[in-house]
């Protein structure tokens, strides 16, 4: 199947893909770099000009910056430990031999499709908002005073919405790879006298391992990016407490039409988007008999 | 598993399982129950579940405001057309790939997914500046929509975002069949267009669908560049949905019913297409 | 018409020589089997006639004409795959019809060759069914039947029946042997089972490591192998090869004596020998002799009730006429 007509057909059809990703790739960045040195901001055109690395320390100094660098960290790990954490003892669970496995299935995986401003606002005002929401009702029940969720832990209720999009993804994954776990190898570890823990530990968790590894880091990519979420419950705030880096971005560009500095955050963006990138694409990589 | 499960064990499972079931679905179950509440039951302390007069009132104001299906023709506009392109580009770039391999073969699968790694945010500001300059150049003197909130360039940016994940999916589906079922072809005269009409796409027909499905669902959440770059004439349910982010947000029947209205075709597409979902977010790596 | 014919014809993947530089003429009407072990470069070499792979140097031609550079569905062969390559979402009709299709024959003349095709080959009954509703057997009809509706200049086959049972292979073996009879077009057969080869081939090309070992037609092979190796390859149970003082008594590094050429006797012959293992096949009996000094085990081929067993002694004498001389560098003296 490799004569030089195939090859030179395979080449054909695969160059316009390879062209748009290289285009899609190459400008955009090459414009974000440039404009990262240049004094832009889009309402006043004309006073353009190099600045050098002018926007990157104005990007650094903006008073938000190393909260939105830990912001980030504390959205990416919160979800990621509880997305991985509950989706193996979800995954587990389902596993195991239950009435109604698929409509269970269709439960659990269902979030996963919501589209995530929907997702955002169902909980802002339905559960989290502190008057009227299910959650303020479900304190009153109890006789606790309401808990302004979205005003006083702004962050952790991102997560929690985050996580509750992201769990489904976790299970499924996770079920799939336990799902493929060969039932002799579990009776093999029973035989030799293995308990339910024992089997866990030592034969379905090496198992997972390859599967966990790519759960965490292909949420990673898409957490990065987290947006929409966020622009529909705080907007960031209060003050910068749940401002990501993406957000803060978005803030420049947007909000205060600073292009120059808006580049400057993209292109840090960018850097640490590759630093995960480099691990994800070892793990692939590794992973895949490409 | 021929062995056989305590009845008391399995029923205390089952009972588990669904309760974590029922938990994680219940905000989409509630949403779709305050949907057909009047807007006082909606919000009435202690909250009601199901006894209260249902009514479609909020669905039909929702629908009043003109501007939902305007939105809703957006999404679906967006959707399917962006993946049907870049179906119509990766179904000979996977071909390729799985059928012709060369040494930089992974390279380029490994490359293709590394632009998927890029953040959407390092490039906002010079894909907002490109399309802005083609309103200019283009929008403003030909009267064609090409920039800002134009369903050509929302088309164009959504193909190029799902585009290395749809090329991924279709090489692993691609490198299922047998090469020398399409030798065959080529044996039997088929030219190249034959073998790929005829021969690769009939059979790779399930994993072409559910590649399909799959970005049609990312597609269709897409909520970064949609919210962004659109106003109104090409935005979609992202955008329509986070105008209700503030004062609006208060009228959660209506919220809820509109709120339904934009998840509810893509929830029953994700039903169907929840197998491969693993396979296309994994890029192959779980299947 | 279907000559084909080979000029220099060498392969390389990357840097590993395949098959390096080989001429080969295969006449019109012939039936060519190209035998060797696994490994050789049977499917490599068929391949490059068929067109699915470019040759690295020489020529092909197609009946004078020169194919080389000819993409595989312009050559006008025909091949059956070792999977059958089915293809499965379509009926047996609309398999069988697919090369028609591709040629841009018209419906009825397309219809009327599949009939053809099947009646031929038994398929009528299941024309309407899809490839995976077959069985092993008729799933390689199909891929015949596909074969055979273009009319090519010559059919390639790929070890056709390797995946079939012992019965069928046998049934399937005539049945193609039958084809050739009637069609008298030339087929290319590749297998490395060397009763297949001996039993279907006019001409079998042995090879080894992409060499061409010998050419020629069945019983020439037999008879005078032009080497060790094409001696030990053709013939079934395997030739005995004898080295040291046996051999040089006649004036060679080794002989070799087929098995069916030793005659087994309990009280007198040239070897003596101890019987290790004896297979009754009912028609015949297939003796392992050890200790007879010569060999570690001479196989002899005696008639089915011979009555000789484990552990007893055995005399045996070689056929003189049928004695093989070879050099040390294993060409035949
Ligand atoms: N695409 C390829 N790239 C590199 N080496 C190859 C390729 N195809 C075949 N080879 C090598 O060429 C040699 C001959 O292979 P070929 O398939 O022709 O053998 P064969 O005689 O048909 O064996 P078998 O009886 O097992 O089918 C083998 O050593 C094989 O490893
Ligand atoms: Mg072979």
């Amino acid at each position: 199947m490799a004569t030089q007509a195939s090859r030179a057909a395979a080449r054909a059809m695969l160059s316009p893909a390879v062209v748009l990703l290289l285009i899609w790739m190459i400008v955009p960045l090459a414009m974000t770099l440039w404009f990262s040195f240049q004094r832009y901001n889009l309402l006043y055109p004309d006073r353009a000009g190099f600045i050098g690395f002018g926007n990157y320390i104005n990007f650094v100094a903006t008073s938000g910056f190393w909260e939105a660098i830990v912001n980030t960290l504390l959205l990416v790990g919160g979800v990621l430990a509880i997305t991985v954490i509950g989706g193996i003892l979800i995954a587990l669970l389902i596993d195991q031999p239950i009435w109604g496995q698929g409509p269970v299935r269709i439960l659990v995986i269902s979030p996963f499709f919501i589209m995530p401003p929907v997702a955002a606002l169902i909980w802002k005002n339905m559960f989290m908002n502190p008057s009227n929401g299910l959650f303020a009702e479900a304190a009153r029940f109890l006789g606790l005073p309401p808990f302004d969720f979205l005003g006083q832990a702004p962050l952790a209720s991102i997560v929690l919405i985050v996580a509750w999009q992201w769990l489904p993804f976790a299970t499924l994954i996770l079920l799939t790879a336990l799902q493929s776990l060969d039932s002799e190898r579990m009776e093999a570890a029973e035989m030799d006298g293995a308990g339910p823990f024992a089997r866990f530990w030592f034969i379905a968790l090496p198992h997972l391992a390859r599967a966990i590894t790519v759960v965490i880091l292909i949420q990673t990519i898409f957490l990065l990016g987290i947006f929409g979420e966020i622009l529909v419950t705080t907007n960031g705030g209060p003050g910068n407490a749940s401002t990501t880096l993406t957000y803060l971005v978005y803030k420049e560009a947007l909000l205060d039409f600073d292009a120059g500095t808006a580049a400057a955050g993209g292109v840090v963006a960018v850097i640490l988007a590759n630093i995960v990138a480099l691990f994800l694409m070892r793990a692939i990589g590794r992973n895949l008999d490409a | 598993m021929a062995r056989a499960v305590p009845p008391a064990r399995k029923a205390l499972t089952t009972a588990l399982a669904w309760a974590v079931g029922l938990l994680l679905f219940f905000p989409i179950l509630w949403t779709v129950l305050t949907s057909f509440k009047p807007e006082p039951v909606a919000v009435a302390s202690p909250p009601v579940f199901l006894d209260f007069d249902w009514t479609l009132r909020n669905y039909q104001d929702v629908q009043r405001q003109r501007d939902y299906f305007d939105y809703f023709q957006n999404s679906v506009i967006l959707s399917l057309g962006s993946t049907i392109l870049a179906l119509l580009i990766a179904i000979p770039a996977a071909w390729s790939m799985a059928f012709v391999p060369g040494r930089r073969t992974k390279d380029l699968l490994m490359w293709m997914l590394s632009t998927k790694m890029m953040p959407a945010v390092g490039v906002l500001v010079p894909i907002y500046l490109i399309l802005k300059w083609l309103d200019d150049m283009i929008t403003r003197r030909t009267g064609i929509d090409v920039g800002l909130d134009s369903h050509v360039a929302l088309l164009v940016i959504l193909t190029l975002i799902n585009l290395p994940i749809v090329i991924w999916m279709l090489y692993t589906y691609f490198r299922e069949i047998p090469g020398e079922i399409l030798e065959a072809a080529r044996m039997d005269g088929a030219t190249l267009r034959d073998e790929i009409l005829w021969i690769l796409t009939p059979m790779a027909l399930p994993g072409i669908a559910s590649t399909f499905l799959l970005n049609v669902i990312l597609a269709w959440n897409e909520a970064f560049w949609t919210i962004n770059l659109t106003v109104t004439d090409a935005a979609p349910l992202s955008k329509f949905i986070t105008g209700f982010s503030s004062p609006q947000g208060l009228f959660y029947a209506k919220l809820s019913a509109a709120s339904t209205l934009a998840i509810a075709p893509i929830l029953v597409l994700g039903w169907f297409s929840q197998r491969q979902l693993v396979r296309g977010l994994t890029f192959g790596a779980v299947k | 018409m279907g000559r084909i014919t080979l000029e220099g014809v060498a392969k390389r993947f990357g840097e590993a020589e395949v098959i390096p530089p080989l001429d080969l003429d295969i006449p019109d009407g012939s039936f060519c089997v190209f035998v060797g072990p696994s490994g050789c470069g049977k499917s490599t070499l068929l391949r490059l006639i068929a067109g699915l792979e470019d040759t690295s140097a020489g020529r092909i031609l197609i009946d004078g004409q020169d194919a080389t550079r000819v993409p595989p569905a312009k050559r006008g062969l025909a091949m059956v795959f070792q999977s059958y390559a089915l293809y499965p979402h379509m009926s047996v009709r609309a398999n069988i019809a697919f090369p028609l299709r591709m040629a841009g024959m018209a419906r009825e003349e397309r219809d009327r060759r599949v009939e053809e095709a099947a009646r031929v080959l038994n398929l009528t009954p299941y024309l309407d069914r899809r490839p995976g509703q077959l069985s092993g057997g008729q799933r390689q009809r199909v891929a015949i039947g596909r074969a055979i509706v273009r009319e090519p200049k010559a059919f390639l086959f790929d070890e056709p029946l390797s995946n079939l049972d012992a019965a069928l292979r046998v049934g399937m073996r005539i049945e193609i042997t039958e084809l050739h009879e009637r069609l008298r077009t030339t087929m290319i057969y590749v297998t490395h089972d060397q009763v297949e080869a001996m039993t279907m081939a006019d001409r079998i090309v042995v090879l080894n490591a992409g060499k061409i070992e010998q050419v020629g037609s069945p019983l020439e092979l037999y008879r005078e192998p032009r080497n060790r190796f094409v001696a030990g390859f053709i013939g079934s149970p395997r030739m005995n090869f004898i080295e040291g003082a046996e051999a040089a008594r006649h004036g060679a590094h080794a002989i070799g004596i087929r098995p069916e050429h030793v005659t087994p006797h309990p009280s007198s012959g040239d070897w003596k020998g101890v019987v290790g293992v004896a297979e009754h096949l009912g028609s015949d009996t297939f003796l392992h002799v050890h200790d007879t000094g010569l060999a570690e085990t001479i196989t002899v081929r005696a008639e089915g009730e011979i009555g000789l067993n484990p552990g007893d002694t055995v005399y045996l004498t070689p056929q003189p006429d049928r004695i093989h001389r070879f050099a040390a560098n294993g060409d035949r003296l």
